[in-house]
Order: C-alpha cells, then structure tokens, then sequence
C-alpha cells in the first residue's frame, strides 16, 4: 500500500529535495526500508551498524512515536502518512 | 561555504551560552540554508535536568512545533548551537554520534562564565567526523 513519508530539510539532500516520498510497505520497517532502498544515501543517517533507527531519529505515525507502538512491525494502511522528526543532543 | 550569522544574532547565542552556564544551553539556528545565513536564534530549553553541565537534548515533538513556526515565518534551519562550559569548542564524539548531517553546528565554549571562543562544524557525510567551518559576521 502506498504510504507517504515526510522527510526533514537535514536528509532532504539525500532525496533530491524531495519533503515527501510516497513508499509502499504494510509496516512502518518496510516503508523505511523501501526509503533507504530508493534513497541509499538516507540508510545511514537513519539507522545505526545494528539497524537499528538512530536515537535522533524518531518516526511518528498520526502523532504518535512508533517506539511505543509497535516499532517497525507498526502496521500501516494505505493512505498513511509516516513523519520522520529529529531530536537534537550532544554535549562535552 | 561557512557560516554566515548576523552579528546580533551571535550576540544572542552568547548570551544565552553565559545565561545558563554553567549548564549547556541549546538553540536554532534559522534563516536560509542556500546562503547557510543565520537571521534568526530561537533558544530553547535543555531537557537533560540530569546532567546538564555536560549534556543537552531537545525532543523531537518540541523541535517539531518550533521549526514549524519558523516555516510559517518563511525562516529554514540552518543549524543548531550549544555551549561546552568550561570545556573547548569542539565537538565531541557524543556531538558527533547525535549530529545531523547537512546542518551547521555552533558550539559555544564558555570558561567561568566568559565566551571563550565559538566555533561552526559539520558533520561529514560518512559520519566519521566534523568538519570545521568559518563563522562569518554579516550584517
């Protein structure tokens, strides 16, 4: 099913400055990974050597983080919007 | 290409970074990214109340409404900036490891409550480092 994921101005290099890309997948995993498979250059960035998404990195489906619904096995249906949002930390 | 940043608006960052020492302090940096030209600061509130002498972090609901806001006013990301006090102006490996690529990032160094020095970095595409960048002051 066709699933749209916005895209922040920091990674937008990575998707010739698209803000949004339209992916198929039933789950939240495999949209993600139909995005970095279309966009290598984002696979990095998003996630980390294990695979796993980068702590900065956080995907919201209808305003709730998918860490605390199902994470990657979050089931989508068509027509849904996943919204990649940074955090921002650091420090000495 | 650099920075370039509004003479003002470093002032800002300056006085944020002594305001809160000697806690980190944490902020945006806006305006265009095409030119990387900072108009516009928005400071924002270090949520690491654990640690915040040598931590900072902004959740990603709090980023989120901010730079929407800055959209609305036709401002774009340019970056971020934070303090290290008592502690150089260069990024560390947890910086590193948190940055965002594509995005400029201004570290403040304040030593007993001075600026002591501020200097830009980026992060390099492969992740492996930060990149020094020039600060213009422009007006």
């Amino acid at each position: 099913m066709a699933i749209s994921i916005a895209i922040p101005a920091a990674l937008r290099a990575y998707t010739d400055g698209k803000a949004s890309v339209t992916v198929h997948g039933e789950t939240a995993g495999q949209a993600l990974d139909a995005l970095t498979t279309g966009y290598p250059g984002l696979a990095k960035h998003l996630r980390d050597a294990d695979g796993k998404l980068r702590s900065f990195v956080n995907v919201y489906l209808n305003e709730d983080d998918i860490r605390f619904l199902q994470k990657d096995a979050t089931p989508l249906k068509e027509g849904d919007t996943l919204i990649i949002v940074p955090s921002i930390a650091g420090g000495r | 290409m650099g920075l370039n940043i509004h003479p003002a608006e470093l002032g800002r960052v300056h006085a944020h970074a002594v305001e809160g020492y000697p806690h980190e302090v944490v902020g945006i940096l806006a305006g265009d990214r095409a030119t990387n030209t900072v108009t516009h600061v928005v400071s924002l509130v270090n949520e690491r109340a654990d640690s915040p002498q040598n931590r900072y972090a902004v959740g990603a609901m709090v980023l989120w409404k901010a730079e929407q806001k800055l959209d609305a006013e036709g401002l774009e990301v340019v970056g971020y900036y934070h303090s290290h006090p008592d502690h150089p102006a260069r990024y560390s490996d947890f910086d590193r490891d948190h940055a965002l690529p594509n995005m400029s990032y201004v570290i403040t160094s304040v030593v007993g409550g001075s600026i002591a020095d501020t200097r830009s970095w980026r992060l390099r595409d492969d992740r492996a480092a930060m990149d020094e960048e020039p600060i213009h002051e422009e007006s």
